[in-house]
């Protein structure tokens, strides 16, 4: 009738609105309060201190993930300080009543991993982590957030944050993707050209025929990165894909109220004709396998593109160009392709679900790590190292050299044993290439996505893998 | 629980000296890298900021100068707290002895952290900023003063006009910048809005 189109995002904003604050601010309810080792014992100790009860444990979910390793996981863990975080959670998890999925569940993984693959995460909800990738579940048409531990502890106590509105920026990738060109090489694109802070104040929707051809995971892979963009979160707009994914989880079985359940997801994407704060389009069939050069996600660029020369960019770039080159030790204006690698992951809530192994094994199957480059493959999550293992590819990347690895954040972060060493040359289908972020100080990272990666590993050096499958 | 208007604390202005670190999109993997956050609590965080980065600065870094010892106003560049989400970073720089920063930029979830443990972060523009890191580099004993109410910063470079967002700004005027209390506040307010969206239900 009258009624004005929303957005999705508007949608759920007003579905979960609690009250609006003297601050101009929106008390807004989190339905899904997502929690893992790292971020939330502090908050957990300040709740006792406190001495405030766990607003809604049923909506609260644990796991473990950053700390774990991913060669031995028997208990005790041999780090004393991993022991001693991961134990912390699960008495966390004891005292409050909250569901923990640890490894002897066969549910454990990386938390943007096990989400989606229980159930948890559905279209129309609002979801927050203690963790800057918590954007990923923006691929099912969810609002979520990520959130530092003084927001983990007023979740904890009131389920809710105080968070003002966001603008929303629509970007439509139109045309189609090449072959062997995938969802990283789209949100790297997508950094490159709006930049890593462009997104501030921003919920970016992303759509278009590129968007709407991607897979679920493809999507998550996409909305994962919206933080590296600088937006607050990130969302996909629900369709046929999203309720076929979901059908039939641990939390959305294919029950008698499964179908209106789908139609009142489908009911939450973005109305014909409603308002977006800005619009932008960008051509997908354009878009090249990509690499980062630099020190941070924003610092992209296609593979048969050169690095870039202090003299090329904006001036309020240049300093920062000429910082990274200066830390990758790269020539301004060499190519990025044939740079050896050292080290290559493949792994994290980025890239780390069956379709990227999937697409990692293609490529592994074309040859065999080559010899001193040292190649993990760190399954997102127990139930997709199942999968994997299900289908062989556990065999497949052993017999290429890889070595096959328990589930958890691994070398994304490096607070696990497995890091890179001194000047040590990364691919990585991670997210970060920050300084350091990969356990070494002068560690070097090139973000790349899941087959980049392998074909990297077995040529001990950055190639175009268009040329390889 | 507690008596909650003994920890109200208004926030409207911060003094003291700057310290200037210089250089766009500084993430919070730098600020404090991943490993010193194998810990339970944020009690050794001060220590470790900006560890690796000093490192290799060799006792060059400005969070190294003898200058800056007593700074509590941490003034950096555009983009700054990129990144991971982790308050490790703020708390990091809040137990180093910072009360607030006056920035180009800040990325947003590190604002909000910051907003958490009550340090401001304000903006200026690209010529204030610019005058004001000179001026702190010269002088690094002058007092800087953030004033929320008038948005102003004073220091030898002058009067500057300041940006903070509306809603946080009245967080810290108001002494509502620490939640939890606000939040709670609603009371049955959030059961209700609950029990209005299905998935909320308990599960059968």
């Amino acid at each position: 009738m009258t009624d004005q189109p929303k957005s999705l995002f508007q949608k759920v904003w007003d579905a979960h609105r609690v009250r609006e604050l003297p601050t101009g601010q929106t008390q807004l309810l989190i339905g899904t309060h997502l929690i893992h080792e790292v971020t939330s014992p502090q908050a957990f100790a300040m709740i006792r201190e406190l001495d405030l009860p766990v607003r809604f444990p049923n909506r609260t979910f644990a796991t473990v993930d950053h700390i774990i390793p991913t060669d031995d996981q028997s208990r005790p863990l041999k780090d004393d300080l991993a022991e001693a975080m991961m134990s912390e959670l699960e008495q966390n998890c004891r005292d409050y009543d909250i569901q923990f999925f640890g490894p002897e569940t066969g549910a454990q993984g990386i938390v943007h991993v096990i989400g989606p693959e229980l159930g948890l995460t559905q279209p129309g909800m609002t979801i927050a982590c203690g963790d800057s990738h918590t954007s990923t579940h923006g691929a099912f048409g969810a609002i979520a957030f990520g959130i530092g531990t003084s927001q983990v502890r007023d979740l904890l106590a009131s389920q809710s944050m105080a968070i003002a509105p966001l603008k929303v920026r629509r970007i439509e990738v139109t045309g189609a993707l090449q072959p062997g060109v995938y969802a990283k090489d789209v949100i790297l694109t997508i950094i490159r050209k709006l930049g890593v802070n462009g997104g501030v104040g921003y919920a970016y929707e992303y759509a278009g025929p590129v968007v709407d051809a991607m897979s679920i995971e493809e999507r998550m892979t996409v909305c994962n990165m919206s933080i590296e963009g600088g937006a607050r979160c990130g969302y996909v707009n629900p369709d046929q894909k999203t309720v076929d994914y979901l059908r039939g989880r641990r939390y959305t079985p294919d029950d008698a109220g499964f179908a209106a359940k789908a139609e009142g997801w489908l009911a939450m994407a973005s109305d014909p004709g409603c308002h977006y704060d800005d619009i932008v389009t960008i051509d997908g069939s354009v878009i090249e396998p990509s690499i980062t050069w630099g020190i941070h996600p924003g610092h992209n660029l296609g593979v048969g593109e050169a690095i870039p020369t202090p003299n090329s960019v904006p001036d309020d770039e240049r300093a920062g160009v000429e910082e990274a080159l200066e830390y990758m030790d790269f020539a301004a204006g060499a190519s990025i392709a044939g740079t050896p690698i050292d080290v290559a992951f493949i792994g994290s809530c980025t890239n780390g679900r069956i379709s990227d192994l999937r697409e990692a094994a293609r490529v592994a199957k074309t040859g065999h790590v080559k010899e001193g480059v040292r190649a993990l493959v760190v399954p997102g999550s127990m139930a997709v190292q199942q999968e994997a293992e299900a289908e062989g590819l556990d065999e497949i990347f052993r017999a290429a050299g890889f070595q096959w690895r328990e589930p958890g954040c691994s070398m994304c972060l490096a607070m696990n044993p497995d890091k890179l060493q001194g000047r040590e040359v990364c691919a990585s289908s991670s997210n970060r290439n920050f300084k350091g972020r990969q356990g070494s100080p002068s560690g070097r990272t090139l973000l790349m996505s899941p087959a980049m990666v392998a074909a990297a590993a077995i040529a001990g050096e950055v190639v175009d893998v268009r040329k390889v499958v | 629980m507690g008596n909650n208007e003994d920890v109200l604390v208004k926030i409207d202005s911060i003094e003291g000296t700057g310290c200037v670190v210089r250089g766009d999109d500084i993430d919070t993997d730098r600020i404090i890298p991943a490993r010193f956050m194998k810990v339970v609590t944020f009690d050794d965080m001060g220590r470790h900021a900006f560890e690796d980065a000093r490192k290799a600065a060799k006792g060059k870094h400005p969070l190294d100068d003898e200058r800056y010892s007593h700074a509590s106003i941490f003034v950096c560049g555009q983009n700054f707290g990129c990144g991971s989400s982790r308050e490790h970073a703020p708390q990091a720089l809040m137990r180093s002895g910072f009360k607030a920063f006056i920035g180009g930029s800040f990325a947003e979830i590190f604002a909000g952290n910051c907003t958490s443990l009550g340090l401001p972060c304000v903006t200026l523009g690209e010529e204030d900023l610019a005058q004001l890191m000179g001026s702190v580099e010269l002088d690094p004993t002058q007092t800087l003063r953030i004033d929320l109410e008038s948005r102003k910063i004073t220091s030898r470079a002058g009067e500057m006009e300041a940006g903070m967002p509306d809603g946080v700004r009245q967080q810290f005027l108001e002494g509502s910048w620490d939640a939890t209390r606000v939040l709670l506040d609603a009371g049955d307010a959030i059961e209700k809005t609950a029990a209005s969206l299905p998935y909320m239900a308990p599960q059968a």
